[in-house]
């Protein structure tokens, strides 16, 4: 037996006594019974299964991961069955149905037998032969919403965006000496709004003119598309530092976990 | 704050700064794992110590909650919880707080979900805060869970139109005709407010999308930080308010605190993983200028 196999297994017998005594002690505890503790244990288990990934590829890593993908997958058809077929098509074409299905009838209506057919049409990629019949249901999906989405995202995405754009630069201007008089830092002040109109007129001017290609970026066009690199720059870093903050998140919420329902070390 | 707690986070902080830098000064790689570890352990000691600072809501938050604040109670509310239990940590928060103050305003609140995952969640939020700090409200009466129907925003397509050719039923099967609440609720347009809580795809932008623009109703939102950034433009005309990730909920949080004095003993997740979250920022700032720093010292050996 070579070394690795031996770790192998100490390591699985280690797992198997501190998950196991775990079970036994937060079962035993008040407020807790042995089903509790059981799925705290399991969860226990399961999160640092993962977290062992960033110490390297292992098979309890593995084994944590493919009982993910199985469980959501899954999920998401069960719930998509009693949601959908049996909470919105079932009771418009099948009264018997409904009633062994406890949910209200709601009138016979024709049309849906179309989305029924076209999800029986979907399953059929699961057929070599009859697979080809699919590809009536991904057009019909793919049509739909693209033309669902071409509305919508030219009037919320491209018309009310320009719109959001015309800002004042001065915003509340009531002369010179109110300005000095009324100055502010608070970012609800005069000042912090003029400027912060600045910088969005500036920066969707220049981000604009860094990916207009049909002028050479020469004298002033050319310090202003340096400008538009700039603020790129600045929003990927602001994205960055958002994606630490929605990591470092998650993190906490294990650690919490862990120490606060696993281990009761913090209240 | 346990004062010990953050002398100690920061000494362990300070002295692995201190490893990194002398490293980097040397030009000389880290082990990667020594990385996580150091970020594993800036994480972790504020939990123990239970480490927090104080927050004030920024105008992006306050407008969210004064959104909330300023309607007349028995507003109807449509709060969406669009994400999974991956997502949880991060915006569960924020669910929590909005449908705290909602409850604590007398609103009347409709839970829904475009993510089938986000069934649950509604359910342990139910459990969580309306059937335990608000015991005298009734399903069906005060609030109900219409549960999740698929579909992304092809559901909002139709129920902007009509809540019903979707929804039959809430989540328990009981008729939607047959529950007070939803009296006089034909459309969202019936609504005074839309809340959506994510961070994919369908969320909050769906909701602006496909449900607040169209329908002129106005939309809240909360999301995962990963989002916050791309959401920020819709704020303040098609986006009354928006809590972008742990700190946007940390936010919201301590304004409900000062609106509401009763909520001081109230848990405040987002508020107390704050305290990590600080830390932890403070870390990967240091890896950045330390990562600089051996960057130039290996670039000037010509290396």
């Amino acid at each position: 037996m070579n070394n690795s196999r031996i770790w192998s297994i100490v390591i699985f017998a280690a797992a198997v006594l501190i998950f196991g005594l775990s079970w036994i002690i937060i079962g035993s505890q008040a407020g807790h019974n042995l089903t509790d503790a059981f799925l705290v244990t399991v969860a226990a288990f399961l999160t640092l299964s993962i977290l062992s990934f960033l110490y390297k590829d292992n098979p309890y890593y593995k084994f944590a991961e493919h009982l993910f993908v199985g469980v959501s997958a899954a999920y998401w058809m069960s719930v998509g069955f009693w949601s959908t077929f049996v909470g919105n098509l079932l009771p418009r074409i099948s009264p018997s149905l409904c009633t062994y299905f406890g949910v209200p009838y709601k009138g016979f209506d024709i049309f849906f037998f179309i989305p029924l057919i076209l999800g029986v049409f979907l399953l059929m990629r699961l057929s070599s032969k009859m697979g080809w019949l699919s590809r009536w249901s991904l057009a019909f999906i793919v049509g739909t919403t693209a033309g669902l989405n071409l509305i919508r995202y030219l009037r919320s995405d491209f018309i009310s965006q320009v719109s959001n754009t015309f800002v004042p630069l001065v915003t509340d201007w009531r002369g010179i000496g109110p300005f000095f008089s009324d100055f502010s830092l608070s970012i609800t002040g005069q000042f912090a709004m003029s400027l912060s109109n600045w910088v969005i007129f500036v920066g969707v001017f220049c981000g604009l003119i860094y990916f207009f290609f049909s002028k050479e970026h020469k004298g002033a066009f050319g310090y202003a598309s340096r400008m538009g690199i700039w603020v790129l720059m600045i929003t990927f870093g602001a994205s960055f530092g958002y994606t630490v903050m929605g990591r470092v998140s998650l993190l906490v919420g294990r650690l919490t976990f862990l120490f606060h329902d696993w281990l009761g070390l913090v209240k | 704050m346990n004062k010990w707690g953050l002398i100690i986070s920061l000494t362990i902080i300070a002295a692995g700064l201190l490893y990194l830098f002398i490293k980097s000064i040397r030009g000389r790689d880290v082990e990667r794992r020594f990385i996580f570890l150091f970020m594993g352990l800036a994480v972790a000691v504020p939990i123990l110590f239970n480490i927090s600072f104080s927050e004030k809501a920024t105008p992006i938050v306050k407008a969210a909650f004064d959104k909330i604040e300023n309607l007349p109670p028995g507003s109807k509310i449509l709060i969406s919880f669009d994400y999974d239990p991956a997502m949880a940590p991060e915006v569960n928060p924020m669910t929590d707080a909005f449908v705290r103050h909602a409850m604590a305003k007398g609103h009347r609140v409709y839970f829904m979900n475009l993510w089938a995952t986000g069934q649950p969640m509604v359910a342990t939020a139910i459990d969580r805060i309306i059937k335990t700090e608000f015991p005298e409200k009734k399903n069906g009466v005060d609030y109900v869970n219409l549960g999740y129907k698929a579909g992304g925003t092809g559901v909002l397509n139709v129920i902007i139109t009509d809540i019903r050719k979707m929804y039959l039923t809430d989540v328990n099967g009981i008729n939607l005709d047959s529950l007070p609440i939803m009296n006089g609720i034909r459309s969202l347009r019936d609504m005074d407010l839309l809340i959506s809580v994510g961070g994919g795809l369908p969320g909050v932008k769906e909701w602006v999308l496909f449900a607040g623009d169209p329908g002129h109703i106005p939309v809240v939102g909360g999301c995962a930080a990963v989002s916050a950034p791309l959401l920020y433009p819709y704020y303040p005309n098609q986006l009354m308010g928006l809590l972008g990730g742990i700190k946007g909920a940390a936010e919201y949080e301590s304004e409900l605190k000062r609106k509401y004095p009763r909520f001081a003993e109230t848990p405040q997740p987002g508020i107390k993983m704050m305290g990590p979250q600080t830390m932890a920022h403070l870390v990967i700032m240091a890896f950045i200028i330390f990562g600089n720093i051996s960057y130039f010292v290996l670039k000037s050996r010509g290396e």
